[in-house]
């Protein structure tokens, strides 16, 4: 099953590889996982999307990267009411006769061209993993030549409608 | 060159990077440094030239690092170590790994090129952050002399508090030459590292109603009550409650052996009442162990019908091997105190109490006497002869589960073994650090032929300083454990296990000026031991032991705890 983890992070060297590091020293199945600056100077906050095949499982990941010295702290946020957004950037051709039925795709997804070109155009786009999918395999048929994806990202949202909160055992 | 003469002549309130490390050492209280040194630590060598810690040079790294684990072991200080950059550093991996899984507080400085040509593949140059990363607690790389003070503070708080473990300290060789202004005092900052040391109070509670309901309770201390120094409690505890112990490998000496609510180490070679134990158990509260493979067996057969209860300070620990019921996160002896003041009635148990008994009367370790000398005979003999109060430091094969078997420790910190890692190599260093952190103990470094010829160089630092170490080499001109799992997994086809050359270890000790015998019958051992284990100095005993014995009992891989093979009919 999928699970997304939020961490913050002290923004040292090596931060990233410690945690990479951690995913593959203990065999854990990582989809995606993206960093960046937080609102506080020198800390980072990171976004891990895993597979694991049961809840000991993630517990069991929750607590490793817990005890990294530079994670302030760790939270398995799947079963909260969340946000989760990624962003992705495809090229793809265009060719006069296709041109507005790839814009129509575009349309309804309300992504955006941000690049245009004689024979190209580059799409952007923003969502939850289910949606970019969707969209990529709308747009396959036309070619993909390019595509970068970020990765997921996450919040849980302010109001929490119910409280699916999962109870760890560590104190 | 210039800017070293330049170094020479600064003014005498500046410090260089060297100086700054050295006066954290001393701030620390630092005594031995175990190390070697080479290009990218010439500057820091420089300094120690002129100071008061003890400096002992290995003649390997490797050396270095074992020896600064068996000091941590028997003195509870962090073994403090140097070695250069690239080789030096990379010598030291196996021992970083060793103590990252025996749990012992390290700090270990390795030299780095200058920072100027870090990353273009410099003369001895190797990526020591990224090589050690999964093997350390923590680690650092010096960026900023200003920050000298502040992260070996850091360093020593990381590898001694919580769950023990090492920290590396690369430091860039410019870096340690480069000399200002002594640095404004800062303030240890982790934010993110604050281990949990009191337990939870419901959590503790609800242990003690487990332990007053329970039938067939048992308790595994692993070495968590060492590093809590809470052995005194554990017995207290066990002694309040009427509950058997059983021990982990490393755990041993936590609980005495003699005493009568002892059962054993378990284990894939532990005894029987021990492992039967964990087997029956209704109630199993692990202390301080982590439930590694080793002991627990095939975990589809471990402790099947038991609420298990687990006090661990690192709580990735609990729930990780074994489903856990009562979770307790903290320091073993701040929860064994907790326990203490509860005072439930001690559980009723006096069935399970004669199981136990019988268990352990009717299925002691044995092994059959012949006209060889038996490995097990001399195992007993150096546990008569030393009263049970050496610190005994082993290898890493059969020998070492005959020490753990037939050494009865009578108190704690007298054992010092490569558990998790299963370090070959490890004892003889090792045992060099045990002698620096108490120079009056009686140290015997418990060794297979093939161990010692991983660490041998050591025996310089030994005739050096005249430890008076005493090296019982179990000489059975194998690989014994290797040997005895080809024998029993693969048909006896001994694939390189048995050692065709050897050297006469006698005349090897002779070369380095420590006195050597070579012992083949019983009569001889006694007399011999009768002889050598009072002297105040080293000497090395070459015991030709039986090379055909195998250790028994044994839980084979896959096998359940309760499935063990060569126990006493």
């Amino acid at each position: 099953m999928k699970r997304i983890i939020t961490m913050t992070v002290l923004n040292r060297p090596g931060v990233l590889n410690r945690i990479t590091n951690l995913f593959t020293k203990r065999n854990y199945n990582i989809e995606s996982i993206s960093v960046g600056l937080t609102e506080q100077e020198g800390v980072s906050r990171m976004t891990c999307v895993i597979h694991v095949e049961n809840d000991r499982m993630v517990e069991q990941i929750t607590k490793q990267l817990n005890k990294q010295i530079d994670v302030l702290k760790v939270a398995d946020i799947s079963d909260q009411a969340i946000v989760a957004r990624e962003l992705v950037l495809v090229k793809v051709p265009v060719l006069p006769h296709n041109r507005s039925e790839i814009y129509s795709i575009i349309e309804p997804f309300r992504a955006s061209v941000i690049d245009v070109s004689k024979d190209s155009i580059i799409i952007q786009l923003t969502g939850e993993t289910e949606k970019i999918e969707a969209f990529i395999d709308l747009i396959k048929p036309y070619g993909i030549k390019e595509m970068a994806r970020t990765g997921t990202t996450a919040f849980p949202r302010g109001n929490q409608r119910v409280s699916q909160q999962k109870a760890f055992s560590f104190v | 060159m210039e800017a070293a003469l330049k170094e020479t002549k600064a003014k005498t309130s500046e410090l260089s990077g060297a100086d700054l490390l050295l006066k954290a050492l001393e701030k620390e209280n630092v005594e031995v440094i175990f190390g070697y040194p080479g290009g990218a630590v010439l500057p820091i060598y420089d300094k120690l030239y002129d100071s008061k810690i003890l400096h002992v040079l290995p003649r390997h790294e490797q050396g270095g690092i074992h020896a600064a684990e068996g000091y941590a072991r028997i003195s509870g200080k962090p073994g403090v170590v140097i070695a250069t950059s690239g080789p030096g550093a990379t010598n030291i991996i196996t021992g970083l790994a060793d103590a990252m899984m025996d749990s012992l507080p390290l700090v270990v400085f390795t030299g780095q090129v200058a920072t100027g040509v870090i990353g273009t593949d410099a003369f001895q140059e190797a990526d020591i952050l990224g090589i050690t990363t999964p093997i350390t607690k923590y680690n650092y790389q010096i960026r900023d002399t200003k920050d000298i003070p502040r992260v070996i503070k850091e360093a020593f708080y990381i590898a001694t508090s919580g769950r023990p473990g090492p920290v590396v300290i690369d430091f860039p060789k410019d870096l340690a030459a480069a000399v200002s202004e002594e640095p404004a005092e800062q303030d240890i900052f982790l934010p993110g590292y604050q281990p949990t040391t009191e337990p939870n109070f419901l959590q503790v509670r609800k242990l003690a109603e487990a332990v007053s309901r329970a039938k067939r309770p048992v308790i595994l201390a692993g070495a968590g009550v060492l590093h809590a120094k809470a052995s005194t409690l554990l017995k207290e505890y066990a002694e309040q409650q009427k509950l058997h112990i059983v021990h982990t490998l490393l755990g041993l000496g936590g609980f005495p052996a003699g005493h009568e609510l002892f059962l054993g180490m378990a284990g894939m070679h532990g005894c029987y009442a021990a492992n039967m134990a964990l087997h029956q158990c209704d109630l199993l509260i692990n202390i301080g162990a982590r439930f590694d493979d080793r002991l627990t067996g095939n975990l589809k057969h471990f402790a099947p019908n038991a609420t298990v209860a687990h006090i661990d300070i690192d709580p990735a620990e609990i729930g990780k091997n074994v489903p856990t019921h009562i979770p307790v996160v903290g320091d073993a002896g701040e929860a064994l105190r907790q326990l203490i003041r509860q005072v439930g009635n001690p559980p009723e148990q006096d069935e399970w109490k004669e199981t136990i008994t019988s268990w352990k009367r009717d299925y002691p370790y044995h092994y059959e006497n012949t006209d060889l000398l038996k490995p097990q005979k001399v195992m007993e003999l150096l546990f008569e002869k030393t009263a049970g109060e050496a610190i005994v430091v082993t290898d890493v094969g059969q020998h070492q589960m005959w020490a753990a078997q037939y050494y009865q420790f009578k108190t704690a910190d007298r054992w010092v073994t490569s558990g998790g890692l299963g370090t070959m190599g490890f004892g003889l260093p090792a045992s060099i650090g045990a002698q620096f952190a108490d120079p009056s103990a009686c140290v015997v470094a418990v060794l297979g032929d093939g161990g010692f010829q991983m660490s041998t160089q050591e025996l310089a630092v030994i005739a050096e300083y005249q430890l008076p170490i005493k090296i019982a080499i179990f000489n059975n001109k194998a690989l014994g454990m290797v040997r005895q799992w080809q024998e029993i997994f693969y048909d006896a086809r001994y694939s390189h296990s048995k050692n065709p050359v050897q050297p006469s270890f006698v005349k090897l000790a002779d070369a380095y000026g420590i006195k050597g015998y070579e012992i083949h019958t019983e009569a001889e051992a006694h007399a011999i031991l009768n002889e050598v284990l009072n002297d105040n100095e080293p000497v090395l005993l070459d015991f030709r032991v039986d090379g055909e014995e195998n250790v028994y009992p044994m839980i084979a891989t896959g096998k359940g705890i309760h499935e063990m093979v060569g126990v006493k009919k």
